[in-house]
């Protein structure tokens, strides 16, 4: 059987998001919440997460959603272990989505604060001027900037027939001069601190860049090496942080989207 | 000979079937690790050698270990060097005019410990260059974790000259890759020479082991090198487990046969998942668009069951010290079924790569290693069995339920060339999948209440792990002090193939280069550190 008649012989393979939602994304084990019903409910101990990602008793007055007192939880450094989740099932709990990434870095607190959900219009309003151009199509170059090597599979995955992000208008490119969107991986080592800038400053304005994946965000449980990494945030201006270890490649994908404002209106609280 | 823990004088019975240590003055290590390695009139094959490994005291101190290995144990043997006199620098004798393998190892030392190796010429920096006021982080010392930046100028110059020019290709690369610099270097009418720099993405991760807890560590250990998280995590857990101390002293903790079960299966979805992800590179590079498209769609199959079982796209959180967290998530029936589909396709899309002679083509004579340069040199897993080599860990140096299931027989012998590391990862696909088999088999009928794993306190001392990643040979040499990990030295196949690298350019280096770094099937992550 000739190779072409082999890529027919399975039928549509690729996913219709986001125009439909997806089985598997839908279902994906993307972030942990905090439960809202904290009455009564012994206080969580310090040193349950091995990231430092949840800070006990930390939320003060006045939080939307988030009981008094209760604990406060940063998906940025969350590398979803599930520990909290299995000692302290009336406290944390899983979410079922692959559409986890925020506009702004308070934005990946939870409970959200009431300032994050002010902040966060002002920096909508900021990104959609910058990409207002790109609604056509938008080219991404990918950079590693000290990551363990999962994230490449996962961002891998968009061009394969699953994902297939050419379907969407989005292709990656070799040269930084061609680029819209920077899509950065990895903790942000200082070996890759010059490279990675260099690649930022040769992208022609206006540019997005993209912090992929929890060490990219905070650095994860891999922060505080010899070379320091604590997240690319140090050593450029991110606009989209997608937490993860790694992230699902819908949740990438997700982020891209809302990145360049292509997500239907309907969806994608951020 | 006993199994020693270094500076206690405490002999330990645990272990002992696994590896033994033989410690020696500084003076006397490299000539013991030589003749180690060479054959004896009881051991008439002689070893493997299979790293260096550093662990730093507070008082100036590195104990220094080498791992011999043989089939069915490894053999250490070890050192105390002493601190540098006023002025000086900490010393041993060099292995490397004797050892070609332990060139990499020599270079890392001397970056991580500032330890220099005597005896032959300058010892460039491979992981971490420092310029000359900043200290070594001496893993093991506990010291504070300073902030380093590497430094350029601590590297050896390019090569320069009439007709001579280094081409640098990386460290950010076009497509979607890890970061890496290589130099390719085309010195007059000589055949190119290719060199690799991985410093950019060190990360550090050995120092921020230390002090962990087992639990903590395994979730690092996962992240050494991601996209073999199952294989570090098991080697991690395995050394803990060798030595868990027991109501007797250091005892072998009694791992329940369900978890040794659900280790193998991941294991070897992680191998199918790694060498589909080989196979598509290759495709790629070839231009073989529709076989690329197929086997994408395979590899996610994988990777999506995988995260059925487990929650996981990696596998990540499975092994835990004792055992592994749970029961699959997915009936094993379901499992199964699923399984042969996914076997059945890849078949059908392989074969049929392999009778495409353009595609064949490309691979065939490119980026050979010969068996004499595999054996002389170590070459590790897919690489070094495409070579001739025979080893394989789950056969030679048992672990998880390899030693209560069948692994399939390695029938093909290669010639060396990316052809045949391609179909040494083939054959190993089908052969995981009948593990794959084997195993969901064998967890079907058990109830899904366990147990599942046992509880671990690691004993103090040294304790080693292994597992074959698909990489090759993973080791693991872990610390424990009071309960907490005081200093953990991963060694991935990564680390070790990517030293051979240079050794598969004989020809046109700009048109075999993306074929030959697809057949080495590398994580930058696990040599950077
Ligand atoms: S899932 Fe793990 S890393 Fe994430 S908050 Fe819970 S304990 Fe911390």
């Amino acid at each position: 059987m000739p190779w072409v008649t082999r890529g027919l012989r399975n039928g549509v393979l690729t996913t219709r998001y986001p125009k439909r939602p997806d089985g598997y994304g839908a279902n994906w084990r993307g972030a942990v919440s905090v439960r809202p019903d904290g009455a009564g409910r012994p206080p969580v101990t310090d040193g349950l997460c091995p990231t430092g990602a949840i800070r006990p008793g930390a939320t003060p007055h006045g939080l939307a959603g988030g009981p008094v007192g209760g604990p406060v939880l940063d998906r940025g450094k969350c590398i979803l272990c599930g520990r909290c989740v299995a000692e302290r099932p009336d406290v944390f709990s899983f979410d079922s989505s692959a559409e986890v990434a925020a506009l702004t870095r308070p934005g990946l607190v939870v409970p959200p604060t009431e300032e994050s959900e002010a902040a966060l219009a002002t920096v909508r309003a900021e990104l959609s001027r910058r990409v207002a151009a790109l609604r056509k199509s938008v080219h991404v170059r990918h950079v590693d900037a000290g990551s363990d090597g999962s994230e490449e599979w996962e961002v891998a995955a968009l061009l394969g027939p699953v994902y297939d992000v050419h379907r969407l208008g989005v292709f990656f490119t070799a040269s930084p001069r061609h680029a819209d969107l920077l899509l950065v991986t990895g903790a942000g080592c200082t070996g890759m601190a010059g490279p990675l800038l260099t690649t930022y400053e040769a992208m022609p304005d206006p540019r997005v860049v993209m912090a992929v994946g929890t060490d990219a965000i905070s650095g994860g449980i891999v922060r505080s090496g010899d070379t320091g990494p604590g997240g690319v945030g140090e050593i450029v201006p991110v606009d989209v942080w997608v937490p993860g270890s790694p992230p699902s490649p819908f949740s990438v994908l997700h982020g891209i989207l809302l990145a360049v404002g292509l997500l239907p209106a309907k969806r994608g609280p951020a | 000979m006993t199994n020693h823990v270094p500076g206690t004088g405490q002999a330990r019975a645990a272990g002992d079937d696994l590896w033994d240590e033989t410690e020696v003055g500084v003076g006397e290590f490299a000539a013991t690790v030589i003749s180690g390695l060479g054959g004896t009139a009881e051991r008439p094959t002689g070893g493997r050698f299979a790293g260096l490994f550093g662990s730093a005291r507070t008082d100036g101190t590195v104990w220094l270990r080498a791992a011999i290995a043989r089939l069915g144990r490894l053999e250490v043997v070890s050192c105390l060097v002493p601190p540098a006199p006023p002025g000086g620098q900490a010393a041993y004798r060099g292995l490397t005019p004797d050892v070609p393998g332990a060139a990499w190892y020599e270079r890392e030392l001397a970056d991580m410990f500032g330890l220099v190796p005597e005896g032959h010429q300058r010892v460039d920096p491979l992981v971490l260059p420092r310029d000359a006021q900043t200290p070594p982080p001496r893993p093991g010392s506990a010291g504070p974790r300073a902030e380093i930046v590497p430094d350029e100028s601590a590297l050896p110059a390019h090569v320069t000259g009439e007709g001579v020019f280094t081409l640098p290709y990386g460290p950010v690369r076009s497509g979607v890759f890890e970061s890496v610099q290589y130099l390719i270097e085309t010195p007059g009418e000589d055949i190119p020479h290719v060199r690799a720099r991985v410093y950019h993405k060190h990360r550090g991760t050995e120092r921020r082991f230390e002090g962990m807890t087992p639990a903590d560590g395994v979730l690092l250990a996962e992240r050494v090198e991601g996209v073999a998280s199952v294989a570090h995590a098991l080697a991690f857990c395995q050394a803990l487990e060798a030595v868990a101390s027991g109501p007797g002293g250091g005892e072998r903790a009694m791992v329940p046969e369900g978890a040794l079960l659900v280790r193998a299966l991941h294991a070897e979805l992680e191998r199918i998942a790694n060498h589909l992800d080989s196979v598509l590179r290759h495709t790629e590079a070839a231009g073989q668009a529709v076989a690329n498209a197929r086997l994408g769609w395979h590899k996610e199959r994988v990777m999506r069951l995988r995260s059925q079982l487990c929650g996981h796209r990696f596998g990540r959180g499975v092994v835990v010290p004792g055992g592994v967290s749970g029961p699959p998530a997915l009936a094993p029936s379901a499992a199964l079924d699923e399984l042969m589909g996914l076997d059945a396709d890849v078949v059908s899309d392989t074969r049929h790569l392999m009778a495409t002679s353009s595609f064949v083509d490309r691979l065939r004579g490119t980026g050979v290693i010969t068996p004499e340069v595999a054996a002389r040199r170590g070459a590790l897993g897919p690489v070094g069995r495409a070579s001739g080599l025979e080893e394989d860990l789950r056969t030679y140096r048992p672990y998880a339920a390899y030693g209560l299931i069948e692994v399939p027989e390695h029938r093909y012998r290669g010639s060396g060339d990316a052809l045949a590391r391609q179909l040494v990862r083939l054959e190993e696909v089908r052969g995981s999948f009948q593990i794959c088999r084997s195993a969901l088999e064998s967890l079907a009928g058990r109830p899904a209440n366990g147990p599942w794993a046992v509880a671990v306190a690691p004993a103090d001392g040294t304790a080693w792990g292994w597992a074959e990643a698909p990489q090759g040979e993973l080791l693991y040499m872990v610390e424990t002090e009071g309960g907490r990990l005081r200093r953990v030295k991963p060694r991935s196949a990564s680390f070790h193939n990517l030293s051979l690298f240079p050794e598969a350019f004989g020809g046109d280096i700009f048109t075999d280069f993306a074929f030959i770094e697809a057949s080495f099937g590398l994580s930058i992550a696990g040599v950077a550190g």
